[in-house]
């Protein structure tokens, strides 16, 4: 048996398999469905302070091998999480990643003091990548300053792993990761979902009530692996990949092109089942290459350029 | 607190790769597709629901949800499988339409929250309106092995779309049929007959309405059975991207006990709600 075990920063995970936050509830939502210890870590939906209601239906709609929505993370507030939530997450046995929002520097630090007092987080991902809400998220990680200054202003007041939500909506990815590096962040995950829409023609009107949502799905994959690949090449921090995976050999091109661990979202709508697919489908891929550890898999693209130079072209 | 806990019903259900047993085509739009899944019968509760993945592969890329329509027993009574009554409208529904036998669909559940089945002597009165008879077939079964009073007020398009007729009247319930075109039945929508029906019940008497149909229906229903002073528990549809609390797209709003109002998830809190929590508008 392969050792399937990756490290963010401090923290190891027992495989490289984690719940996408926003796709996967509180977690506790499939706990009676399969025992939600065995993924890697579960990354929960986005919290605020406050509780917020989002957008009104519709929310989603979906699109050719993918989705879009404009949920605009209705959630139950940090401290209702703590309280409600991360006690069964952590009788579950559950690794858990809280995805931390905000509308203002202050609310990104005062949430994160909020899960670091709690016990039973393991790190905390900065969503600074919503496309979906007017305030917050993407107005953050959409400057390099701001991306800086939340991955900053939490720093100061947690020592949980801080893994910054990056979004693709940028002309150069790998500069916010940088960005997020130098502040301190201990690894990043990309890529949130792409700013899309969908118009329903006979009545001239949006799918989905917020007008614009996020694109995920198969049909981002390979974007998003670009992304991935483009972040490696510029930072030294672990890349936690995401976008359009449906199946291990998708996995294992995040992988490759340099990300330590995947999320997994979409696909787990269309297949709650899907983590014991990605499972074997690594294992068996290891297997059939011979390599003990899924860690030496990681960053490991051949691009042919030695075999270009040695050909002379 | 909202008075809405939610309770995580997915406890017992089962993702199955299921047989295509029949296709039966009811019409040019309708159909029922009869699945060979066991451990889904054996398990489900009238009103209940399956996400269905018509096709394989990315388009369409999700699962689709359907009412249960009928438990399916094997020559010996036991649980063998479902049927979905299913109306074309989109790439699911029109893979879901073209099924043959043999075929196999990925079938989870059963999900969510079922009617709650009256007693006598209260009465049950069921309001569907074209797909939304799906959950009544089941309803209507379990109402009537109670030995309750049952009505089936079903109003579709034309009579040509109003399906299972003498399937409840088999089973002893008493049908109101309303059609748009007047081809069978009254002219107009069904909760014009209920109207009149719920306004002609003694005080004293106890009544249990049950609506599945259409969002204008739904609304029409409730405001009615309330202006009657009777309980009254709706099926919603919503577009769901799961069907287990994972995407938070099924959402409906329902009124608090402070006066506001919360988005709560139909496919754990539902699809069956109270119709006088939720906000119509």
């Amino acid at each position: 048996m392969a050792d399937l075990s990756v490290r963010i920063g401090a923290l190891t995970l027992k495989n490289p398999l984690i719940a996408a936050s926003g796709c996967f509830g509180y977690g506790v939502e499939y706990a009676d469905l399969f025992d939600i210890s065995t993924l890697g870590a579960v990354a929960t939906k986005g919290l605020f302070l406050a509780e917020r209601e989002g957008h009104p239906p519709p929310r989603i709609v979906e699109t050719p091998a993918g989705m879009l929505n404009a949920i605009g993370l209705q959630g139950i507030g940090a401290r209702r999480f703590v309280e409600e939530k991360l006690p069964e997450l952590r009788a579950l046995g559950a690794t858990v990643i809280v995805n931390v929002c905000g509308t203002t520097l202050d609310e990104y630090a005062e949430v994160s003091r909020v899960v670091s007092d709690a016990e039973g987080v393991a790190a905390i991902e900065l969503n600074i990548s919503c496309p979906n809400i007017k305030e917050g998220g993407m107005q953050f990680g959409c400057s390099l300053a701001g991306t800086h200054d939340v991955v900053d202003a939490v720093r100061k007041v947690t020592r949980l792993p801080i893994i910054p939500k990056l979004t693709p909506n940028v002309t150069d990815v790998s500069a916010f990761a940088r960005a997020a590096e130098e502040a301190g962040a201990d690894a990043v995950s990309l890529v949130n979902t792409f700013l899309a829409m969908v118009i329903d023609v006979e009545t001239r009107r949006p799918k989905i009530s917020n007008v614009v949502g996020g694109l995920s799905g198969p049909a981002i994959r390979p974007i998003a692996v670009r992304m991935v690949y483009e972040c490696a090449q510029a930072v030294k921090i672990p890349i936690l990949g995401m976008g359009g995976i449906a199946d291990a050999r998708d996995a294992l091109e995040f992988l490759i092109a340099g990300a330590t661990a995947v999320q997994v979202g979409t696909a787990n709508f269309a297949d709650p089942f899907v983590w014991t697919k990605l499972l074997d489908g690594i294992s068996d891929y290891l297997q059939r290459h011979r390599i003990a550890r899924l860690a030496d898999v990681i960053g490991t693209l051949d691009t042919g350029t030695e075999h270009a130079a040695r050909i002379g072209s | 607190m909202t008075g809405f806990t939610i309770a995580y019903t997915a406890d017992v259900a089962t993702d199955v790769a299921a047989r295509v047993i029949t296709n039966r085509v009811l019409s040019a739009h309708y159909n029922v597709l009869a699945l060979s899944a066991p451990e889904i019968a054996a398990a489900a509760a009238p009103g209940q629901f399956v996400m269905i993945k018509a096709g394989r592969g990315c388009d369409p890329l999700l699962r689709r949800p359907f009412s249960i329509f009928e438990l399916l027993r094997d020559d010996a009574g036991e649980p063998a499988g479902i049927s979905i009554l299913n109306k074309r409208i989109g790439a699911s529904t029109g893979l879901i339409y073209e099924a043959r036998p043999g075929h196999r669909v990925d079938c989870l559940g059963p999900l969510g929250r079922p009617f709650t089945v009256v007693e006598p002597p209260t009465a049950g009165w069921m309001v569907a309106g074209g797909v939304g008879l799906a959950p009544f077939a089941e309803v209507a079964a379990a109402l009537r092995r109670r030995g309750v009073a049952t009505v089936l007020f079903y109003g579709a398009r034309s009579g040509a779309e109003l399906f299972y007729l003498d399937f409840f009247r088999n089973l002893g319930v008493e049908l109101v049929l309303s059609t748009e075109d007047g081809s069978i039945g009254e002219r107009g929508r069904i909760v014009a007959p209920l109207e009149r029906r719920l306004a002609a019940q003694p005080p004293g008497s106890s009544v249990m309405v049950y609506a599945c149909g259409p969002e204008g229906m739904l609304a029409a229903t409730a405001k009615t059975a309330a202006r009657h002073g009777r309980p009254c528990q709706v099926s919603v549809e919503r577009i769901m991207g799961c069907g287990l609390g994972g995407c938070y797209s099924c959402v409906v709003p329902m009124r608090t006990d402070e006066g506001g109002f919360h988005h709560v998830r139909s496919c754990l809190a539902g699809p069956v709600l109270p119709a006088d929590r939720i906000l119509w508008d």
